[in-house]
């Protein structure tokens, strides 16, 4: 039977100019992703995950291959494909409600229509009582959920998130690696997410990539099959993570 | 709660600086006469003048109202101009590569000269009326607004700049939407440089050339020593200065309810 793959990265290489010559970041990467996979690129420190998203969001042209998403070439970014940034990149002049509602503003859904479902999803992060507080006003777990609220509310086919809880502390980030799990059981979404934290790959994952280091490309491949909601503490978990953590290179 | 008592404090502190301030200067004046009021004339003399000023025209030909309309005429008429072209032109200039190339050249070989530079040229084209000061304003301001709203477009963060693509914004939508609300306070720290750019360039413009107004006030009271009156425009142009920040700053408030990002 032949497997229905949303997202394509056929062959796909990118290299940048630099002054001191050409840079290659990434070179015959190979992934396929399936449907309403949660799917997880882990590597190092700076290892061209990034650019892998950014290149599969239309930031940034490939040098190599070809990336389709839902049959149709990559060439620029588009609203099929939901990305949630690194930093939080919500808009600091708009209140949430003003965040989460700005894809289908721009689509130019009636007002009465997009503030339903902007609602819908800012109760879905658990975010209700905040719709008309400022970024400014608000925690880094709180800002991380009008982004993950904002991304879901344009109702893409595949959200990209590029380390989205990076830039939290540990604490919040246990959270939120929770609550994204539990906010993906009540919508399922095509999820690719970049992080270089053993623990938020396995506890997230429906199977994780483990990337080389520079240039990048596919290392080994893991199917996470354990139950969810997951233990960190679980021996199955912990030996999924020790036997994915000895094929990381690691670097300084 | 604490903030206010600090805010108490902080007021107290500043209103016993300048009341010290005011004391010395009598005591150096008329309190113990070590300063002659010739040179420089005593507070009280001060506050005297400052409540004759209020309704008698003499000694050079118009009550302190007259003179601060006519200067407040000249300066927001050419400040309202420069913000209004200058801001306009900054965003362009740093959106649109073209215009940049074909316009900045201009504008940085204009914007090195002090607006002050500008007042004998203005004066022989425009005479001494209200249109050449208000030029030379006009000339101040606008260089720092275009300045302030270019370096707000171009720091528009990228990462914003890709939300908007993601949701399928135009170019048009990406400058309106994104680039131009995300420079607002840029923008408006630019109108608040052009405003003191404004007041100070006036202040020498009609020092130069003008027939009323509180430097005209200033210049005729300079040349029959009547040195109190000259303090008296002083004061008028500090307060009226600060009045002006006041307001301004009152409506950036307003329009930066998102906090300064």
């Amino acid at each position: 039977m032949e497997q229905k793959y949303l997202i394509n990265c056929d062959h796909v290489s990118k290299a940048f100019e630099t002054p001191e010559g050409v840079f290659q970041v990434i070179e015959d990467l190979n992934i396929k992703v399936r449907e309403n996979e949660f799917l997880v690129l882990f590597g190092p420190g700076q290892c061209g995950k990034s650019t892998i998203l950014n290149t599969i969001a239309g930031f940034e042209p490939v040098t190599g291959g070809e990336i389709t998403v839902n049959g149709e070439k990559v060439t620029k970014p588009g609203p099929e494909r939901g990305v949630v940034f690194q930093t939080t990149a919500l808009f600091p002049w708009l209140k949430v409600m003003g965040n989460v509602e700005y894809g289908p503003r721009m689509r130019g859904v009636p007002k009465k229509e997009r503030r339903a479902r902007a609602q819908h999803y800012i109760e879905l992060v658990g975010l209700q009582g905040f719709e008309n507080s400022y970024p400014i006003k608000l925690s880094g777990g709180m800002k991380q959920r009008v982004g993950i609220a904002r991304a879901y509310c344009n109702e893409p086919l595949v959200m990209l998130m590029d380390e989205p809880f990076g830039h939290l502390d540990a604490q919040t980030r246990y959270l939120m690696q929770e609550e994204l799990t539990r906010i993906r059981q009540l919508e399922k979404r095509t999820v690719i997410f970049v992080t270089n934290n053993i623990e938020e790959a396995v506890y997230l994952a429906d199977r994780i990539l483990v990337l080389r280091n520079c240039p990048t490309s596919v290392k080994a491949e893991y199917e996470i099959d354990l139950p969810r909601p997951r233990s960190y503490t679980d021996p199955e978990f912990l030996r999924l993570r020790r036997e994915i953590d000895s094929v990381v290179d690691h670097t300084l | 709660m604490k903030t206010k008592k600090k805010f108490n404090k902080y007021m107290l502190i500043s209103v016993i600086s300048i009341a010290v301030g005011i004391f010395v200067w009598w005591l150096l004046t008329a309190g113990l006469g070590l300063v002659k009021s010739n040179i420089l004339p005593s507070p009280d003399t001060i506050v005297h003048t400052f409540i004759k000023k209020l309704y008698d025209p003499n000694p050079e030909g118009g009550t302190l109202f007259v003179h601060l309309l006519a200067s407040l005429q000249v300066a927001l008429s050419g400040y309202g101009l420069g913000i209004v072209l200058g801001i306009p032109l900054g965003i362009i200039m740093a959106w649109y590569p073209r215009i940049e190339m074909t316009v900045r050249p201009v504008f940085d070989l204009v914007r090195t000269v002090p607006g002050v530079a500008w007042i004998p040229v203005m004066v022989s084209l425009a005479g001494i009326g209200l249109l050449s000061k208000a030029l030379v304003i006009f000339i101040s301001a606008m260089v720092a607004t275009v300045i302030n709203s270019y370096s707000g477009i171009k720091q528009t963060k990228e990462v914003h700049l890709w939300v908007g693509q993601t949701f399928g914004a135009s170019n048009w939508e990406l400058l309106t939407q994104i680039a131009i609300p995300s420079a607002l306070p840029m923008i408006m720290t630019g109108c608040k440089i052009a405003l003191g750019q404004a007041w100070t360039t006036l202040v020498a413009a009609e020092l130069l050339a003008s027939t009323k107004g509180i430097g005209y006030m200033i210049q005729q009271a300079r040349g029959i020593f009547r040195l109190d009156i000259v303090i008296v425009g002083m004061i008028v142009i500090g307060l009226t200065g600060a009045a002006l920040t006041g307001l301004i700053t009152l409506i950036e408030k307003a329009v930066l309810k998102g906090g300064k990002y």
